[in-house]
């Protein structure tokens, strides 16, 4: 078979050849190409260092209540978590339920570390005023390795000798303020136990807390043992386990993957002992942060309407300034599919360029803020930034303004392919 | 057996709710080999007649035959196919496109059209290069050409792909005297060497002397106006031996 005879039974025109002149073809106006790139290139890195900076303050917010208060999840016994404004003592995991949890969450290899805390509402005295007190009790180095950024709270005075030694409290600070308590006064915790009896007992202030948002954000901390003691329990109860991950992003998948395993240990009554909540599910914060995430997707989507707009007007501008060509290449036999081709491959050149300039620029931009090291204040806190980029993100965002660069290809390549040669020939 | 036939080839466009007849009634034959021109004052047909004839546009009514095939009842795709296989164009304004070498542009039909191999592709750009006398300027680039130059790469994009039919729609209409000459001059040269058909339309008069066959237009119709000798066949008439 010629060459000839094999004219229009062959292979599809060589993507090579289709992509040389396109790339010519933008060469030509290469002003107005620049611009267009320039144009993507600034939406693509705006997408990506915005998602970085927006994702590195969202990890920074995260981790501030993950690792200061709440942990990654945390373990009740069923039905805690419904009555947990009155704190009630009765729903406390005895010592049976206590051993099997730990066996169950030792057993685990996504779980970092565990701690026991005692949670229960008591009066607080500072011998002239008395006022409610949240108080979460805790095995200070069980709980400083679950909640590393808690001593990082710590207003007044310091996590010496231990996050909380016996016989001391950290209060939180607004109710230090409207006490007039200092580090180092004697103050007085009166509590009532599950019988109904009242204990008192005498606390030395080793720290002033920073408030945090949310449940246990306004919580004073005192010794486990200390807790015991003041309530006067016979066995070691615990109100929750808190958790830390060695993946905080499994934080929401392992929850799941807990509580559905701890189903299987059920109460006298049979149903599921225990109920298992992540972090998502026991701050407020979180509404806000999906608040955040859905006002990033809507400026992703501006950006990527500004590539599409650019993309589309220098596209339609191609067409209309080439109709005579158009109409040459048709009337020569180039086939429509070929000239859509060819347009679309201008288009996919744009956003190819445009989106590999943008990505490796966004990745260069993003090093550069973590060697520098830019630092911001978070409540007395000293923040530093740690912008970070997937390559995923990378990958999707790059291959999203190209699909759109091509998109917006689409109607003007698909306009010079519908043309009438005989026409775009006499086209002026 | 001719290589063109028409037969009471009508071409009507609606201007607004008015008809306008571009050609009414047409016929004529041409042969194979032949070196033919329509000449005519503007708006007397001659473009919309070499648009039928190279499938750019449908006859109304009539008949129109090219290559033995019925081009007047092949749809968009076919039209194209038919176009890129048997037909060459040379245009008034050149139409080369200005981001390709010279090279190329003659490559371009047997690159995107015909797709042919490499190898055969290059070599046969080069034969056709060689035949217009543009080999030496392969590597430049449109606006490097003067117009001769450029009526002479369009030349070798018609012919580079073995053509039956050249279709040129006035050819010289943007060069000088001498270089409208030259045009003419090669392709003839190249109806000879490549054994294909040139028709094309002008309103030169050097360029109509050069022409072995010419039809007189005038208001869409074919007529006698005393610059055709006698025909050469009872069907090929207008024919100037």
């Amino acid at each position: 078979m010629s060459a000839r005879d094999a004219a229009g039974a062959g292979p599809l025109v060589s993507l090579g050849s289709i992509f040389r002149i396109a790339a010519r073809n933008l060469l030509r106006y290469r002003r107005r190409t620049l611009l267009t790139t320039l144009l993507v290139v600034i939406g693509v890195m705006s997408v990506l260092l915005f998602m970085a900076l927006s994702g590195s303050f969202r990890a920074l917010m995260v981790g501030q209540i993950t690792d200061s208060m709440l942990g990654h999840l945390q373990v009740h016994r069923k039905g805690f978590l419904a009555s947990v404004e009155s704190l009630p003592l009765n729903m406390n995991m005895k010592p049976k339920l206590v051993e099997r949890l730990e066996a169950e969450l030792a057993a685990r290899d996504d779980v970092a570390a565990f701690a026991p805390r005692l949670k229960f509402g008591a009066m607080f005295s500072n011998f002239t005023e008395t006022s409610n007190i949240r108080i979460t009790a805790v095995s200070p180095e069980r709980e400083a390795i679950v909640v590393p950024l808690l001593p990082s709270r710590f207003a007044e005075g310091k996590p010496e000798g231990g996050l909380v030694v016996p016989g001391s409290i950290l209060v939180p600070e607004l109710l230090a303020r409207g006490m007039k308590v200092k580090v180092g006064d004697e103050v007085v915790l009166v509590a009532t136990n599950q019988d109904g009896s009242v204990n008192g007992r005498t606390f030395r202030v080793q720290g002033i807390l920073e408030s945090m948002t949310g449940p246990g954000g306004r919580d004073g901390y005192i010794h486990l043992d200390d807790a015991r003691t003041l309530l006067r329990m016979k066995e070691p109860e615990v109100s929750e386990f808190a958790i830390r991950l060695k993946d905080p992003s499994r934080a929401m998948t392992f929850t799941k993957e807990l509580d559905r395993e701890l189903a299987e240990i059920k109460n006298p009554q049979g149903k599921p002992a225990f109920e298992v909540h992540g972090w998502q599910e026991l701050t407020p914060f979180y509404n806000i942060l999906r608040i955040i995430d859905i006002m990033t997707l809507a400026i992703q989507f501006v950006l990527v309407s500004i590539v599409l707009v650019s993309v589309m007007n220098v596209m339609m501008m191609a067409v209309f300034e080439r109709v005579r060509e158009i109409g040459t290449i048709a009337a020569i036999g180039t086939q429509p599919r070929t000239i859509l081709a060819l347009f679309l491959s201008e288009g996919l050149l744009l956003g190819l360029v445009g989106a590999g300039t943008g990505a490796l620029l966004s990745v260069a931009v993003v090093f550069v803020l973590n060697t520098v090291k830019v630092a911001f204040s978070f409540g007395r806190e000293d923040l530093v930034l740690a912008p970070t980029i997937s390559p995923e993100s990378v990958l999707v965002v790059a291959a999203v303004v190209v699909g759109v660069a091509v998109l917006a290809s689409l109607q003007p390549a698909w306009k010079a392919a519908r043309m009438d040669p005989n026409t775009a020939l006499r086209h002026v | 057996m001719s290589l063109i036939r028409a037969t009471d080839l009508t071409k009507t466009y609606a201007n607004g709710g008015t008809p306008i007849d571009a050609l009414r009634g047409v016929s004529f034959a041409i042969p194979p080999r032949a070196f033919a021109c329509f000449v005519g004052p503007s708006g007397s047909g001659k473009s919309t007649l070499l648009n039928l004839v190279g499938c750019l546009d449908r006859p109304s009514a009539g008949s129109l035959h090219v290559a033995d095939t019925d081009v007047g009842a092949l749809d968009r795709h076919a039209a194209a196919v038919f176009r890129g296989r048997t037909l060459g164009f040379v245009f008034q304004d050149f139409n080369l496109i200005p981001v390709l070498t010279v090279f190329e542009n003659v490559e371009y039909p047997l690159l995107l059209v015909q797709r042919w191999p490499a190898a055969e592709r290059r070599k046969r750009v080069a034969e056709v290069l060689e035949a217009v006398g543009m080999l030496d300027q392969a590597g430049k680039r449109p606006d490097q050409l003067s117009g001769g130059q450029k009526q002479r790469v369009a030349v070798a994009r018609a012919l580079v792909v073995k053509p039956r039919l050249v279709l040129a729609d006035e050819p010289t209409a943007n060069l000088d005297t001498a270089t409208a000459t030259l045009v003419i001059d090669l392709m003839k040269h190249m109806r000879d060497t490549f054994d294909t058909t040139f028709v094309f339309s002008t309103h030169d008069p050097r360029v109509v002397s050069e022409a072995e066959q010419v039809f007189a237009l005038r208001d869409g119709q074919i007529v006698d106006d005393g610059r055709s000798n006698a025909p050469a066949t009872k069907e090929d008439s207008h024919v100037r031996s």
